[in-house]
């Protein structure tokens, strides 16, 4: 049976993904945050998963404000990257697992959860940028991926209470995939952050802190936050962090926090990397 | 007719994208969804009035992109993910430089003003 051996926390900044391409990860500024990845990637090492799901959020590549699905999941044997308007070179193509991306689909529908099916997804940096801070040492990525995006865009988007139960009926799912595979869930974005308005840059780190501390041992106050607080708390952007509950529902009642950082400010940006498994 | 209010309106200096905003900004978004293909931030560059008359922006959503008045901009109905290819296909606007421009100060006063939450 398939087994979920852990989660990992990470924002998904563009500017990580540039300071990766440009290797300026022992750039004083850089290197305490590319420290938190380096212990999740001794982690994922020692896991050796098979798959990872990556919930993220689609900032105009493969969604626009034509058709804002609130959760949308891959179905797709490969997954390309494009253009996302800043001219950047495209990234290696990630391989999917369709019959495991159909059975989470064929489970999560009939338990509530209407996800949108998609058989080809363009992904952007919200799904790159963290795949790419754990494996961009390596020329191919080990594992298969399946991307599973929320809208965290166009209001409304989902409550977090609903992020968590989804995250719940996504890990029942793939619980019950017949086949052995080793299963991690990234659950991306945040922290607090604000990009545009008078209150632009505005980070909030004892709140971002709580957060970390909640998410691994009381989710479910996370749960109970509004949209109108997550905003004043955390920042309009930092509404991203719900998606943080969808990988925190998938993993279980309880958790072991094996690596926790935080570092301010990684570009706008509160950043936090946790991994976490189920206890 | 009438847009109902929420009570995330309210929260001073920020403009949180729901559907009034996304009906009224349609055309400066789509507009900048045109920008993943660099053939569309070329002829952008080339001529922005004519470019945003093709996606049917308001005069004032007009001036605004020409103006690059960000802030303006985000008044009007820009959403700040798309405002980022926006940003490039104009030359050389990036979101800390929108903000920085959106909050009255400099791209270093910016920066610095990030940097001060590492002491809270």
């Amino acid at each position: 049976m398939a087994q979920i051996v852990g989660g990992i926390t990470t924002s998904h900044i563009p500017s990580i993904g540039n300071a990766i391409t440009n290797k300026q990860q022992d750039d004083p500024y850089w290197r305490p945050l590319f420290d938190g990845y380096d212990r999740a990637r001794e982690w994922i090492e020692k896991v050796e998963p098979d798959i990872v799901v990556v919930v993220y959020n689609d900032h105009g590549l493969n969604f626009f404000l034509d058709k804002m699905p609130t959760f949308a999941i891959g179905a797709a044997p490969k997954y390309h990257n494009a253009d996302e308007g800043w001219g950047l070179a495209t990234l290696h193509s990630f391989d999917g697992d369709v019959e495991f991306s159909w059975h989470l689909i064929e489970q999560m529908i009939p338990a509530g959860i209407d996800l949108t099916i998609c058989q080809e997804m363009l992904i952007d940096h919200g799904f790159i940028v963290p795949m790419s801070a754990i494996w961009s040492h390596l020329p191919e990525w080990p594992v298969k991926a399946v991307p599973f995006a929320v809208n965290t865009v166009l209001m409304p988007v989902p409550t977090a209470q609903r992020c968590f139960d989804v995250g719940k009926e996504l890990g029942k799912a793939i619980a019950s995939y017949p086949e052995d595979k080793k299963v991690v869930i990234f659950g991306t974005g945040g922290m607090s952050h604000q990009l545009s308005g008078e209150r632009a840059g505005f980070i909030n780190k004892a709140f971002d802190r709580e957060f970390q501390e909640k998410i691994a041992n009381d989710p479910e106050s996370l749960c109970k936050l509004s949209h109108t607080e997550l905003i004043k708390l955390a920042g309009a952007e930092g509404i991203e962090l719900i998606m943080w509950l969808v990988m925190r529902g998938a993993l279980g009642k309880s958790v072991n926090v094996v690596h926790q950082n935080y570092e301010l400010p990684i570009s706008n940006t509160g950043s936090g990397i946790m991994v976490l498994e189920p206890a | 007719m009438v847009w109902v209010k929420h009570d995330y309106d309210d929260i001073p200096g920020t403009y949180v994208f729901g559907g009034r905003r996304s009906a009224q900004g349609y055309p400066i978004n789509k507009m900048c969804m045109s920008f993943n293909h660099d053939e569309n931030r070329q002829k952008f560059k080339k001529d922005p009035r004519a470019y945003c008359a093709k996606f049917g922006l308001s005069e004032e959503q007009t001036q605004a992109v020409i103006d690059e008045d960000w802030l303006r901009i985000v008044q009007l109905g820009g959403n700040v993910y798309y405002l980022a290819k926006l940003g490039i296909a104009g030359g050389g606007g990036t979101v800390q430089s929108m903000g920085a421009q959106m909050t009255g100060m400099t791209v270093d006063e910016f920066k610095a003003k990030l940097l001060a939450y590492q002491k809270d």
